[in-house]
Parts: structure tokens; sequence; C-alpha cells
């Protein structure tokens, strides 16, 4: 049967077969597996039906472990169910997953493997999640590409029914679940041939149903229970044998042909490695070419891990083995070897004790590799395979890292390569904004559509989230790619912005006589002096041939703006000659329609309209001679960064992290705070500017700038005489701070990303030219010199004293030095300057619990992290534990700063005649309320750790445990953030236990009203009528009111607030509740991407939903009713225009109405009728109490 | 009492018709206005720049933040299909024909020239009666002669009319210098009525703000002195059928411009002040003064104080200054 070719990913190959196979999926975001839930969430609500022609229901649960539930509640029922998750989401499946295997229940998860969070969090893969799983009772399957994930899924599902053995089918992370292959896809009849209709009928017999009743899920005692679980024994040892009659029944239909185990290599083979997964590719590639050397060399790829078939393991070993190494993509510290080593071990012993091993007993060493999507390299199966010759080869190993610590990693030769000469092998640089990788995924479609060619696509992204940079690799000929790995020689390098030149050795993976492609404003005359020496070195060395565009004149010409995606494309389909090039042009042609297609003509002839523009910009440059550039790389950062920065973050930052040995990692993820500000990205190509002249010094700018890149000092005037000639100032004009201060707005350009929010958010305007400002967007180059001159001098001005600021009020509060800078979050972005006035407000004594997410992101993630210190070296603490427990982490912060407070004070009065009455009475006795207060603790604990300091001390343990808590008598601040996936989804369980804690906790939701970190899937906080991922057809129930859910509590302090509506309400509700001594919880509108908006110009969203009632203003103060007042009270005007008018600025809503225009419409009036409903409640509650507390008096 | 009227071949009960503005775009409103007697109804605007900037505005926020970061690819659902073009205002102008039995008139402003005859005849095949031009333009690049601008909007009328067979009405602004030639060569290009005028954005500045506020006022009674005028110098001179907007506020404003010489008089700011049980009282008010006066047609009336049936012509043509100069004679 022909059966067609598809240019997919793994995530869609799993999705597919799950889809098609299922009548009940349960989902979850997690990254790197949300894209099955979204396939097949997207499939459902356009009505595809799977092969029974039924439309699958897809369900989002508010975490995995409920997904998990419900998926055992539907299996329960008699459905077949699936799901799809990775990393710690499948830790929170575990506990069900026990109680699935245990009912012998079929089914199959599709996990895309993933590292899970030890030291820190990774989002890529390994093997780490599943082999967690292990002891669950789940068969475990691996699929090794994106062919084997829709062929494997399959033969999972088919096996589950007749093994009656739940299954996890998984495969890698990123490096499969990402990867862009062209694969031959499944029929229909395919999966129905696969599929035994009895087996089915026999799944649905055995679930509950009040017409049969039976009952399951019983309590048992130590009679019977581990007969009970002896009971499955003959099923797992049925099962190995069902899986490969599936494997053969699947080789028949479709003619792939898998084993429990696959061996590849000599006959005669020696020397074995033994693995699984996505690195199977590599080493068999060098296999290939190790056994064309005539060397005795093997692989033997694990497919079925669980149950483990120690005959068919063994079976399939050559009788010549005398060497193995099993590689494992996990690390279990502490165990006497990995599990898949541990398993052949095993399985060798007792075939060798029994008398059944038909070789010799081997050498065995294990081996672990590729965590967190380490390059796995043929040069490192290489490096693998020539420690196996050795006498004693080195056992429990690592490669592709440089352990120097422990010393268990092997050498390899990082540049020996095998990549075949046959495939072409590109590698794109580009900006996440300018759809490079996009046209990639069509270039790999096209061609693997259009020709016989095998092809391959896998992209890799920085860790930031606004100016992200992008390498795609491609690799595509007429011989089968088992590449999966990153291109490292490259016959086609393309530069899809300029200033990549000076940061990248671009063409360092270039191979002879290779193409450079160059996105260039340059002429063909001029570019040549524009190349870093390095480059034109490599141009001429390497005889390259050079080509260049100006893309972005292109774009400009044809209405792209900054997308110059179709343009590169056309420029690599002409330059590459892989189809003529009038073909290649009907070809892109055809894919834009295709991609484009459903959002409208005009879009479609735009993109024309650029492919046709392309070819006559696009120029041959001849590379001269000689080398005459004396531009250099640039240093990842300054001379001035910290050691650590320099040795390490240098590293990262400049793309060399892999170099970077086990020696210079700390041990236990301990980061030092401050060094976002080492990474100058210089990604703005306009930068605010300041007009002295004309500004109303209300520090509006500085308040809403997500990236605290511009920032207000008042300061005294003398200390100008140094200042550099282009610094700004102006005379402070109130009288607070004294006569004679001066005034200074100063934007660090090089780290700001250009978002305008602080120019749309200025109200002082020119009076002549009432275009302009006091803040306007001017281009960065021209200002980068002087400006880094003039932000060093800003930040060497003295900060104002906190005591006289008075805090309260939003200009004064911005005169507090940030200690959240220039994090990665997207430009514009609208949680960051929340999180930013907590840092500004209480940031010297604040400890942050960050709920996974954007936050902990950009928070967070390495190389460089915004959280940062003052001058005297206090700053916040920051730490993530986990998506699900944030609020009980930072819970546990509270409780342990209440105990060691406790603790001091006991000791203290324990010292008093040491320390004196006078010193004991006023530590115990501060009033802590103010900056001054806080000030004058921080001077008592000073003197009592000098007089605790003397020699006497020394062998007083009482002491010493004193001087260890005496800072706990300063007052901290415990501050909990996070999302609103986290905190009205997977968190509320805990979020609401630590509220009715009743203890000092500070709850900031971060409230996107979506999942934004994972790409904006539907939470609990999506309105009604919003379109989010798992919401295709627009959310159709309100949002959760999280808000009022707290109040009922009557001891929670709830704020609701959003900064660009009332930013004087905001700065008071957090002042309130952090004054507050109680939980408080304040729910912050944040605007974000996932809106579909333009950010620079989001304030005004924020007011608009202000503006309409939607998102209302209140504060509800506890403190009050003690007072007699009521506690809450209504701070926004609400309903002055209608919910549209605010919804319909947002791409969010306004595309259901282009989708599904009859349900937009009702949506719409039913959000309407939430929104009226919702503040006649909140009138209600402002004023019906006043009335009750006017009788009371 | 004959109300009827002729208007773009159309036979109306009458000469009300509300004009295109924001309550058609319910049906229900289109219900209410057959029931409070409307003749006919124009419908609200398909803007082709609208339609555009909503498709790239779409594709643009669906796509710059895509293939950005390795957590999320996309932000938004990919698979979902998109009505960008003109269906959803298609589908309308059909639901408009099978909820009321009046004429429905389709109401165009198109942006390129392929646009304007390819929406033109999307909305005759979803069953519009006849189509109304809202040629919206406003003449501000100084580069741009008036040669050029009145050249582009008789290529529109003429391609609109060889590509549809209903009825088409041009409603046209103000501006031109020589608006009875214009009226003209409308009628060669093939137009089949005129509707004047049109009244544009009439920005403000919040001295507040320091701001521009880009509004529209409705229009009042004062506003339609101009059609009036030009009604009347034009019946006669143009074998156009021409309906009167803006301003037209009660029925005393209708029969004026009845004996100006309009066909149909078409209502938006009065119906919106007053609800649509205006056009009712429009109607009855409307009768009430012809019996009184007796009248028994509107033919009777139509054209009656137009510059060809009255004693001195020029006073519709003079400017006020001259009849000033005259009346000191």
């Amino acid at each position: 049967m022909k059966r067609k070719k598809v240019t997919i990913d793994g995530n869609e190959a799993a999705a597919y077969v799950a889809f098609n196979t299922n009548e009940i999926i349960a989902i979850y975001p997690i990254t790197p597996s949300s894209n099955m839930g979204e396939w097949c969430d997207a499939w459902s609500a356009k009505g595809m039906k799977n092969i029974w022609g039924i439309v699958p229901s897809v369900s989002e649960l508010q975490s995995e472990g409920g997904a998990a539930g419900s998926v055992h509640g539907a299996l329960q029922a008699g459905a077949l169910t699936t799901t799809f998750t990775a990393s710690q989401g499948l830790l929170l499946m575990i506990p069900n997953m026990y109680k699935i295997a245990g009912e012998l229940t079929s089914t199959v998860f599709h996990v895309s493997a993933r590292s899970i969070a030890a030291q820190a969090l990774s989002i890529f893969g390994d093997h780490s999640d599943v082999m967690a799983t292990r002891s669950t009772g789940f068969g475990l399957i691996a699929s090794n590409s994106v062919q084997e994930v829709m062929d494997t899924a399959l033969i999972a599902q088919a096996a589950t029914l007749e093994a009656r053995i739940p299954f996890i089918h998984f495969f890698d992370g990123f490096r499969t679940s990402h990867e862009v292959m062209k694969i031959e896809q499944l029929t229909k009849e395919d999966m129905m041939a696969m599929l035994d209709e009895d087996l089915i009928i026999e799944h649905r017999k055995r679930a509950l149903s009040p017409d049969h009743p039976v009952i399951r899920g019983t309590a048992q005692n130590p009679d019977v229970y581990f007969q009970g679980r002896e009971t499955v024994n003959k099923y797992y040892e049925a099962c190995p044998g069902i899986v490969q009659k599936y494997m053969d029944k699947f080789a028949k239909l479709v003619g792939r042909q898998y084993h429990l185990f696959d061996y590849v290599g000599a006959p005669d083979a020696e020397r074995i490695i033994v693995m699984m997964g996505s690195g199977c590719g590599a080493a068999e590639e060098m296999v290939e070419y190790l056994t064309e050397q005539e060397e005795k060399v093997g692989l033997l790829k694990v497919r079925l891990y669980r149950p483990f078939s120690i005959d068919h393991f063994i079976n399939a070993l050559p009788g010549t083995t005398k060497v193995i190494s099993v590689l494992d993509r996990t690390k279990e510290p502490g165990a006497s070897g990995e599990p898949l080593y541990l398993d052949v071990v095993n399985a060798i012993s007792e075939k060798h004790l029994s008398g059944e091993l038909k070789f010799a007993y081997p050498k065995i060493t294990g081996g672990r590799y590729g965590l967190s999507s380490k390059e796995f390299t043929p040069a490192m199966v290489r490096g693998i395979f020539d420690e196996m010759k050795k006498e004693k080869p080195k056992n429990h190993f690592t490669i592709g890292i440089k352990d120097d610590v422990t010393n268990t990693s092997l050498d390899f030769d990082p540049g020996f390569s095998i990549e075949s000469p046959e495939t072409f092998r590109g590698k794109f640089y580009g900006l996440g904004a300018d759809g490079t990788v996009g046209a990639n995924k069509n270039s790999i479609k096209i061609i693997g559509e259009g020709t016989d060619y095998f092809a391959q696509g896998y992209f890799v992204y920085d860790s930031k989230k606004s100016g992200s940079t992008t390498i795609s690799h491609l690799r595509f000929g007429p011989k089968e790619i088992k590449s999966t790995y990153l291109v490292n020689t490259a016959n086609f390098i393309a530069c899809h912005q300029t200033v990549f030149l000076e940061k990248m050795d671009m063409l360092s993976d270039a191979v002879d006589g290779a193409v450079f492609l160059l996105n260039t404003k340059a002429s063909k005359e001029e570019v040549w002096e524009t190349l870093p020496e390095k480059v034109q070195q490599d141009l001429i060395e390497k005889k390259m041939k050079f080509y260049i565009i100006d893309a972005y004149k292109v774009a400009a010409e044809t209405g792209m703006g900054a997308r110059i995606n179709t343009i590169m494309q056309t420029c690599f389909f002409a330059i590459s000659n892989i189809f003529p090039k009038e073909q290649a042009i009907l070809m892109i042609k055809d894919s834009i329609k295709k991609t484009y297609g459903a959002k409208g003509d005009k879009i479609v002839q735009m993109n024309f309209d650029a492919v046709d523009k392309t070819l006559a910009n696009l120029f041959e440059v001849s590379v001269p001679g000689k080398v005459t550039s004396k531009i250099q790389l640039q240093p990842a950062v300054s001379g001035n960064a910290p050691k650590f920065v320099k040795e390490v973050t240098a590293c990262i930052i400049a793309g060399k992290g892999d170099d970077v040995p086990v020696s210079k990692m700390p041990v236990d993820g301990t980061y030092p705070v401050g060094t976002a500000q080492w990474e100058k990205r210089n990604i703005a190509l306009e930068v605010p500017v300041w007009d002295e002249s004309i500004c109303i010094q209300c520090n509006k700018c500085v308040i809403v700038c997500p990236h605290a890149s511009i920032r207000a000092k008042v300061y005294d005037k003398k200390l100008l005489e140094n200042a550099p000639e282009t610094f700004k100032h102006m005379l402070f004009k109130g009288k607070d701070f004294g006569e004679g201060m001066a005034y200074t707005i100063q934007v660090a350009v090089e780290d700001c990303t250009g978002c305008g929010l602080c120019v749309d958010v200025c109200p002082a305007k020119n009076k002549t030219k009432t275009g302009l400002k006091s803040i306007n967007m001017e281009e960065q180059l021209p200002l980068r010199e002087k400006e880094r001159a003039n932000w060093d001098y800003f930040l060497s001005l003295p900060e104002y004293d906190r005591r006289k600021i008075n805090t309260s009020s939003v200009k004064d509060s911005q005169f507090l030095e940030p200690l959240f800078e220039f994090s990665g979050a997207c430009s514009g972005c609208g949680e960051t300057p929340y999180v930013k006035l907590v840092t500004q407000l209480f940031g010297d004594r604040a400890l942050v619990a960050n709920a996974t997410g954007c936050s902990s992101i950009y928070g967070g993630n390495l190389p460089t992290t915004p959280w940062t210190m003052n001058s005297e070296g206090r700053g916040p603490a920051w730490s993530n534990s986990l998506f699900e427990d944030n609020a009980e982490f930072g819970l546990g912060f509270r409780l342990a700063i209440d105990k060691h407070n406790l603790q001091a004070r006991e000791l203290i009065t324990k010292y008093a005649s040491e320390i004196g009455e006078t010193l004991v009475n006023e530590l115990l006795n501060a009033d802590q309320k103010d900056e001054a207060g806080i000030y004058e603790q921080r001077l008592r604990v000073e003197e009592l750790k000098r007089k605790l300091s003397g020699s006497k001390f020394d062998k007083d343990n009482d002491a010493k445990h004193l001087l260890s808590l005496a800072d706990y008598l300063v007052k901290k601040s415990v501050w909990i953030m996070g999302g609103d996936g986290w905190a009205y989804d997977i968190g509320y369980g805990g979020l609401d236990h630590v509220l009715a804690s009743g203890k000092n906790v500070n709850v900031l939701v971060l409230d996107t009203e979506v999942y934004s970190n994972t790409g904006g899937q539907m939470s609990k906080a999506t309105p009604r009528a919003a379109v989010a991922k798992f919401a295709a057809g627009g959310k159709p129930l309100g949002k959760k009111d999280l808000g009022l859910m707290a109040i009922t509590y009557g001891n929670v302090y709830v704020a609701k607030v959003a900064m660009g509506a009332n930013d004087a309400q905001t700065v008071k509700a957090f002042i309130e509740a952090e004054a507050y001594d109680g939980p408080s919880l304040i729910i912050a509108y944040s605007h974000c991407i996932a809106h579909g908006i333009n950010m620079g110009t989001a304030m005004k969203n924020q007011k608009a939903a202000v503006d309409s009632g939607y998102w209302q203003l209140y504060r509800y103060n506890p403190n009050l009713v003690k007072e007699g007042k009521n506690p809450f009270k209504l701070e926004s005007k609400g309903l002055k225009i209608p919910l549209k008018d605010y919804a319909y600025m947002e791409t969010r809503y306004k595309m259901l109405t282009k989708s599904d225009p009859q349900t937009a419409e009702k949506l719409m009036k039913l959000a309407q009728q939430d929104v009226n409903d919702r503040w006649n409640t909140y009138e209600q509650l402002a004023s019906e109490k006043q009335a009750e507390n006017k009788e009371s008096k | 009492m004959n109300l009827e009227t002729n208007y773009l071949g159309l036979k109306l009960k009458n000469p009300i018709v509300p004009s295109a503005g924001p309550l058609s775009a319910e049906i229900s409103n289109i219900k209410k206005f057959e029931d409070a007697g409307a003749a006919a109804v124009v419908m609200y605007s398909l803007f082709e720049e609208q339609l555009e900037h909503e498709a790239f505005e779409l594709d643009y926020h669906t796509s710059v933040t895509a293939d950005s970061h390795a957590e999320a690819i996309s932000y938004f659902p990919t698979e979902l299909e998109f009505k960008l073009g003109p269906d959803q205002y298609l589908e309308h102008v059909r639901k408009a024909k099978e909820a009321v039995d009046i004429p429905v008139i389709g109401s165009l402003n198109g942006k390129s020239l392929g646009g304007w005859t390819e929406y033109a005849k999307k909305i005759e095949e979803a069953g519009a009666d006849a189509l109304e031009l809202n040629i919206y333009k406003l003449a501000t690049n100084p580069s741009i002669s008036a040669y050029e601008i009145e050249k582009e909007c008789l290529d529109i009328v003429k391609q609109v009319k060889s590509s549809v067979s209903i009825p088409v009405s041009v409603k046209l602004s103000p501006y031109f210098s020589s608006m009875a030639w214009m009226a003209k060569r409308f009628e060669e290009s093939g137009a089949d009525g005129l509707v004047l005028f049109n009244r544009f954005y009439q920005p403000d500045i919040d001295l507040e703000k320091l701001e521009v506020i880009p509004n529209v006022l409705l229009s009042t009674p004062m506003d339609s002195r101009l059609p009036l005028r030009w009604i009347a110098i034009l019946y006669g001179k143009v074998d156009l059928d021409l309906a009167a907007t803006s301003g037209i506020d009660n029925e005393k404003d209708v029969i004026k411009m009845i004996m100006a010489g309009a066909k149909v008089t078409q209502m938006l700011s009065s119906i919106l002040r007053n609800g649509i049980g205006h056009i009712t009282d429009v109607l009855t008010k409307m009768i009430y003064w012809m019996e009184v006066n007796e009248y028994e047609s509107l033919d009777q009336m139509r054209g009656s104080i137009s510059h060809k049936n009255i004693a001195d012509s020029s006073l519709f043509e003079r400017v006020n200054y001259m009849k000033a100069l005259n009346s000191y004679k």
C-alpha cells in the first residue's frame, strides 16, 4: 500500500496515533509534551474523527495528577483513554499509574522524556522521568526517531489491549518530540488492522457499570495483599511475547520490522553498546562507519525496556560479545549503577549463572550520556568504543562532558565527524521574531514533500523570551538520516541578523566550499569591510561562496515588517539549487498558500510579493583574497565582571556552555545573584530618550518598565561635577528631599528591549510638537557609547536614603532601587513591573518562592538571572521548587523564619546581661513598620553581633546559635509568586491551604489568564469568550473569581490590581499586603504576548479591562473590620465601556469572531453578563457591609 | 395617500430608508426597521481596508511570537480556520434578506479597484437588491490632482457597474470642485443614483490630553442644508435617482428633500437618537402634514421646489453674500 509521506515532528506523530485510537484524552500542558495535547485538542475542536468515526473527547485538567486521575476513571468506565506528559508531570501521575497497572488496565501514555528538576529545572530531554516510573508496573517502550514514534505508538496501543499491561511509550524530549522529519504516515486502515476489536470490547466489558456491578479498588490487609500483588506475574511474563507479536504483525502490514531488542552492526561484533532512545541514531551511524573499517562493533537498541525480557535480550546479542557498554540517559545518584546498566548486568549474570550464556562473561561497563539533551554525537560513540578496547575500560563513566572532579568522563575527539557528504547540512541563525524557524520548517516540508529526499529539521532556541536567538539545523539528501545531533559540519550557513556576526563564530562549522548567506544592509561593494576578521578569514580559507540580501528592505517594500522568513527562504532555494529556480518559486508559493491561506488572500499575496522581489535583491559577492578587517568577536561580558561570571556565565552566553567542566559548576544549584547586568544584549533597535525640558517628574516611565532599564534618581546636584558631558539632569521639583537636589531619568540602552511602554505612559507632551513626549524612542546604535558612560555614572550616584522616601506614592516609590533587573522576559512583559515593584519596596528583606512558569524562567534560567542585591549586599533570596507546590514552599520559608525569630528572641533574653537590657528590650520590641524602623533594627542587630563576637563566646554554643539567628530579628518579607496556571489550577489546593493558615505570607498572582510559559493554554483564569490553546473554540465558561474565594476566609488580605489602570492603587495594595500580619493575596492583571496585543501600548489594555468592569480594582483589608469599617473597597469605576470595546482590542478575543462568529457573539453576550453580575456582587460587597457596620454601631 | 417612490428601480412604499450604520449589524434591528415602516434598508458598509487590516493584524499577532522559545512554539491554537474575507458581511446580507421583505441595499467601501468589483459581485450574490458605493476618500495628497481623483471615482463606478447587474448608487463626498459636472459623469459611468452626502470622521482636539480625538458626531438638522441645496440643483439636470442623507431629523426634513427632488431620504442620527420607532413617528407626521396641506402623492411634490421649478433658480445657486447684495438692491 502506498502511504502518504508527511513532514512532522515526534509529538505530532504520537498525537496522530493516540487521537486515532482513543476515545478520551485527558491533558495538561508541560514542555516538551504540550504539543501532543494541543494537536489533539485542535483536531477534536475541528471535529476530526478517530478510526471508529468518533470525535475523541479532549479535556484539560488542573494538573498531571488530575489528568492521570481522569484517565484512570475513564479507563475504569471502559473508554480507550490516553494522555501525554513529561518530567514532573509524569512524576505526578505515578500514584495513579500504580493503580492503573495494578488493575491490569490497557492504556498507553505518550511521554516526551525530559529531565527532572534536581539541582535545577531543565525542560530538555533525557530518561530521568521515565526511569522514575519503573516500579509502577507500566510497560516502558522506547522510540528512537519520529518514524518510530508513529509506529511504536500503534504497536503499544495494540499490545496493551492484549497484554492488559499499560504502557509508557516514550521518546526523547526535543530531540525526537520536536525534530521535524519526513516520515511515512500510517493509514486508518493500518490502525484498524493492528487493533483487535474483540480486545477493545473486552476492555469495555471490564468497565464499572451499574448494569453488571463489581467493586474495584478495595483495601487489603496483611493476610492477602501480598498474594494479590503476585497475581499479575503471568501477565508480565507474557507481555514481551505479545509486544513482539504485534511488532511482527506491524512488519507484515507496513514493512518495518521491529524487535524488542534490535541489533545492528557486525554479526561477529565483540564490543557492543546497549542503549535506547534517540542517541541510537548517532550510535548506529558510528557503528556503520566502524564496521566498514572492519571493526567488530555493534549496537543493541532496547525498545521494550519493561517488562525486561532477559531471554530476548540475551538472544539479541552476538555470540561473539566480549565487552558491553550500557548507556543510560539518566542519573541515579547513590545507585550502584544506572537502571539499564543494572538490568544488563543482571541479565548477563543470571544467564551466566544458569549456564545459558552463549559467550564468556563479558566485561560490562555503564555510562551516562546526554542528560538534558546534551549533545550525543558519533564522535562520542567512537570515544566509548575506543574505551571498550582497553584492558580495564572505565566503568560508571560519563561522555560528552568534562568531569574534572570525579574524573568519570571519557575522552573523545569533538572534531571528528562522519556526516555524509551526500547530505545537505545547513545552519540558519535567526531571531525568534524574524520567522527563521518557521521558514525552515516550511523548507523542510517543501523538500520533504517535493522530492524523494529524506529531510530533517531541528531547532535550537536560547532561553530568553525577548530577542531570542534561534539556530535551525537542516539536513536532507538521498540517504536515510539517522543523525540525531546538531549539524556540526555545514555546507550552508545563513545569518539572518547581521548583529550575530560579532557575537558568534558563525563559520567555524562551515566545510570547504560551503555557502554563506548574509542578510545585511550593506551593498555588494561595501559588505566585505563590515565583516569581522574571523569571518573574512573563514570565507577565504574555506573557499566559500558568499551571498547577500537586504531582507529588511524587501520586507519593508512588501509590507512584511520584521518578518523576513519568506525572503530568506526564497534566497535559500535560489542559492542551494535543490530545485530549478522556477520550480522552487512555485513550490514556495504553494507552501505559502498552505501556511497562510487561513489568514486571507492579502497575507498570501504579501508573501508572494516578497518572493518575487527577493531574487532581484539577492547578490553573490566575490570573496577577495585578503583579510582586511580588524573587527573582532565581542567578549561575552565586560572585564569588570566577577570571577564566576567571567569563568562560567560568559562561556554559557557565548554558546560554549558545553565546555564548562564539572569543577566550575556549583555543587548544590546555588548561584550568585545580579548576573543579568553583565550580559549586555543590545537587542533594542530603538530605545527611550529623555527630554528633560518637559519632564514633570512623575516616574511613571520607571514603574512600568518591565526590565528596570529606565530609572530615576534624586541626588545632590553637587554630585554632577564629574558627570559625563551628555549626562542629562534637571532640578528636582519637589522639596521633600531638601533644597538643591537634582533629578535624572537614565536609560540602560544596552539592557532595554525597546518595548516602548515608558513612552506610552509618559503624560508630558511637547508643547510645540505634541507627537513628542518627555520620553521618545530613538535609534539605539548612535546612542550606545555615550549612554553606556551615562548609565555607569548614574549607577555611581548614591541611592537615596530609603528611610526618607514616602514609599506609598508612585513617584517616590520609584526612587527605590530595583533588585530585579534586565530579565529575559518578553519585551513589554506585563508581569515583571509587579515583580520589580516588590523588590523596590521590600527586596532587601525578601524571600521569594517562585512557581515554575514564565517568572521562574525569566527569573532563574541560566546563563544570567535578574535577581540582584543592593550595595549593602542585601537583596531578594529566590528559589523555585515546583509548579504545584509553590504556596507550600513559601509557607515553609515563613515557618522557618518565624521559628528562627522565636529562637533568636529566646536566646537574647538568655544573654540579657551580656548584651544589655536596653538593647535586648529594643531588639524584642522594635517597631519595624517602616523603613526607618527596619534600619534601626538592623543597627541593633549589628550591635548584638558585635557584642557576641568576643572570644569569650567562642565555646558557647548558644551564643553561636544566636549569632547565626540574629538576622532573623529583622523583619523578613515572604513573597510567593507565580502565574495563574499555578494559582488557579495546579497549585490552588496548596494556595488555598496556605491562605487558610493565617501565616504572614504575601502571594502575588501574575495573572496572564493562560499558561504563558508553555504557549498559552487555557487555565481557570482564562476569561469566557477568549481563545486559548485547549479552548480553540473560545472558553465557554467564566473566569474563576480567585479573589472573592479568598475574601470568604475573612482574614486574608486580598487586592486586585492593574498597574496600567491605577498605579497608585497598585503601590498601596503592595504596601498594605506586606504590612498585613497574615496571609495576603494580590491578583495582578498581567498583559501578555499570549493575548495577541501590541505590548508597547498594553497598559491601555489594562485600563480598558478596568473601565469595562471586567477587571475590578479593589482592596479587602481585614484590619479595617477592627476599626468598624467596611474591609472591602471597590476602587474602579467599572462598566464605563462595553466589554467588547476592551476585549476586541486583543487577538485572543477577536480571533473567535473570525473563526466562529456566531459562538463569538454568543460568548461575548454571556461574558458581558458575567461582568455585570460580578460588578453587582462587588458593588454590593462594597456597600452592604457598610450598612451592616452602621447597624452594628 | 400615496407615499410610494421608485428608487434605483426598486418600488418603495415610502421614502424613509435607514442609512448605512451600526444598527444594521443586528438582524433584529433590521426587522424592527421593517416593522417601524422603513421602505428599505442600507446595510452597514463592508470596508475592504478593514478586512485587510484585520487579516494583517491577526497574522501579525499570531505569528510574531511563534517559534521564539523552546517551551512555546506558538501562543495560539494553530489549526483554526479564519473567515477573514467578506464572508461574515455576506452572510449577514443573506440573513437580512431572509428576515425582511423590504429591499436590502448593500454598502461597500473598497480600497483597490479589484476589491471594489470582487466584493460588489459577492454582495450581489448574497442577495442584495441594490448596492451603494461608499466612495470614502479624503483627498489629502498634494501631488494628486483633482482630475486623478475624479477619474478614480468614475473608474470604480464603471468597473462595478460592468460586474454587477443590480442597481448601483454612489454615496458622495461634497468636496468636488464641480459637483454638477461630477454628477453628470457618474451618470455617464453607469450609476443609477447618487446619495448626497457622505459625512467623514470629524476629528477633534482634546485640550487636556493634547490629543486628536477621532470621533463622529451625529448629524444635526443644520447638516441637511447641503444635500438639500445640491438635490435641488441636480434635480432634472442628471438622470439619476437622488437620495438625501445627513441631518434628516423629522417629517419636515423629509418633505423638504422630496420637494427639492429626492427619491428617498436616508436617516441614521435621528434614529440613533430617538430609537427605531422614530421612523413610524416621521411617517405618521408626514402623512398628517400631507393631508393638512392637501398633497396626494410624493410624485406631486417631488422637485416642486427644485431649481427648475422655482421662480428664481439663482436662490439655490448663489452664495450668501451675493444674495445679500441683491437684497440691498
